[in-house]
């Protein structure tokens, strides 16, 4: 398989790149990792002319913390940037393990966070755990500057609000009271394999009672999406299994799964049943950890 | 378009005038010449084509070769040292870790980027760290096994 023929720019800075692709309009595409953006391309499922590279942009691979604002993590760091990050290691290990458990290694030294919301696949392992968190974006394009929730970026599958010439640089995660999250990806093998479903929850304990809970699932609706009537059902109450096991109910009702090759909408909603239940009880009382992944067959790799 | 290009291959400087939609794993096989490099599924998902980029390995059948300007690459061509095989490449031999041969290269790059963060990994981190790399002839118990033997050689 060979490339179809396209030109390549490697901007030195943000307002370069974004004139760039306000100058060269629907033909031109941004590049981040290309792990997705090559297969697609090779297999002739997106064409583009020009292809105009972020690495030269080195402030998005950052990761630091910000008093005031909390976490921010460049659009460019990749899965094992995630994996790594003390910083992330301390405060929220659970978005290190979600990075952790995708993909290989090989793709995890590759692929970034910003192609990972970018794309808008719904089964993508990364928006869960954002959006429980309560991440926004900041996006940056020729007239400037503007941040938005994470949660509102998507609009379907492969679509979102980001417009052409518009650059996802940084993806916030703001300080908050929460004591615990996690991310459960539920896959049929270990490695290499997109979620049949995933969860991601964040709560938020004072002693024995719920004060916040906040339900993301991927993989079983047009975008990811909050489990609300899920949330409202713990807000307020004292934890127990069967509370829990009220909450996986509900998030098992909200969702719209559709049947593939992966799993049926029956089986999809079942599974959101058990692994809300999980990944909750997991965030109550591991605190930010990383309770990971699970597999049909958990003796394959 | 091409672009003029400079890198290190297997430690020498490089200087390559690349189309831009060449992959590295193309620019490594079709201009370098260096076949020890494998395109298996050319799209991410068997590990055959393993370089390490910057030390760490990377699928280079996804990556530009434009992408990799002003890196570092290692083949498997760059990893045996005066005529003597790496240690990692005399385990997989020893063990009868080889049997087509096509994995082998990216296998024995993904091992020695496990090897090189640990010396001393267990089973399950080498499973890990292998995960991308598939064998089709399926001899992964002796694979694990050389990358084990051959962590215990390189500690000496
Ligand atoms: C073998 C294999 C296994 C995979 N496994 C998983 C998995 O387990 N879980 C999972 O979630 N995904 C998986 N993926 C999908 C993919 O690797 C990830 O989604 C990855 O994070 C994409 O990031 P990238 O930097 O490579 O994106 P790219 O391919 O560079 O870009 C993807 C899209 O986003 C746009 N884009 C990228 N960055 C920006 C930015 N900063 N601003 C604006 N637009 C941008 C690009 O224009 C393109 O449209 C897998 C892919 C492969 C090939
Ligand atoms: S050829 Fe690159 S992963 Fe298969
Ligand atoms: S030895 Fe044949 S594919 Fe691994």
């Amino acid at each position: 398989m060979y490339l179809p023929d396209f030109d390549y720019y490697a901007p030195q800075n943000l307002e370069e790149a974004c004139s760039l692709l306000t100058h060269l309009g629907s033909k031109a595409k941004v590049l981040s990792g290309g792990t997705d953006l090559m297969v697609k391309m090779k297999h002739g499922v997106i064409s583009c002319e020009v292809l105009v590279s972020l690495k030269e942009l080195n402030e998005l691979k950052e990761i630091n913390y910000h008093q005031g604002k909390g976490v921010v993590v460049g659009a460019r760091a990749t899965h094992n940037d995630l994996v790594n990050s003390i910083i992330l290691n301390e405060k929220y290990l659970s978005i290190s393990e979600a990075a952790h458990h995708m993909a290989s290694n090989q793709i995890r030294n590759i692929g970034t966070v910003g192609g990972n919301i970018v794309n808008a696949v719904p089964s993508a392992d990364l928006p869960p755990i954002l959006i429980a968190l309560g991440a926004t974006l900041t996006l940056v394009g020729p007239e400037g500057e503007r941040t938005i929730p994470l949660e509102e970026f998507f609009t379907g599958p492969g679509r979102s609000v980001l417009a052409q010439n518009e650059i996802v640089t940084f993806i916030t995660i703001p300080n908050q009271p929460t004591t615990g999250s996690n991310y459960i990806k539920f896959g049929l093998r270990r490695s290499g394999a997109l979620a049949v479903i995933g969860v991601a929850s964040a709560v938020t304990m004072e002693g024995n009672i719920i004060k916040d809970a906040r339900i993301a699932l991927g993989a079983v609706a047009p975008v990811p999406m909050r489990a609300k009537e899920a949330e409202a059902i713990l807000i307020g109450k004292e934890y127990t299994d069967d509370l829990l096991e009220q909450a996986g109910v509900a998030a098992s009702k909200e969702c719209s799964p559709i049947s593939d090759i992966r799993g049926s909408v029956e089986y999809r909603r079942d599974m959101v049943r058990v692994f809300t239940k999980r990944s909750l009880k997991a965030a109550i009382t591991k605190g930010h950890s990383g309770e990971h992944l699970e597999t049909a067959h958990s003796n394959n790799i | 378009m091409n672009k003029d290009i400079s890198l290190v291959v297997n430690g020498e400087a490089r200087y390559i005038n690349v189309p831009a939609d060449k992959t590295l794993l193309d620019m490594i096989r079709e201009d370098l010449n260096l076949k020890g490099t494998k395109k298996g599924c050319d799209a991410g998902d068997c590990g055959a084509c393993t370089v390490l980029l910057d030390a760490e390995p990377v699928n280079s059948c996804l990556v530009l070769a434009v992408e990799a300007a002003n890196k570092e690459v290692t083949t498997i061509e760059g990893l045996a040292k005066g005529g003597e095989l790496h240690p990692i490449q005399a385990a997989f031999i020893k063990h009868g870790a080889v049997q087509c041969g096509f994995c082998t290269p990216g296998m024995v790059l993904a091992a020695k980027a496990i090897l090189d963060k640990n010396p001393n990994p267990s089973v399950e981190e080498i499973k890990e760290g292998i995960a991308g790399n598939f064998c089709r002839c399926t001899g992964y118990k002796k694979i694990v096994d050389a990358v084990l033997a051959s962590g215990r050689n390189i500690q000496g």
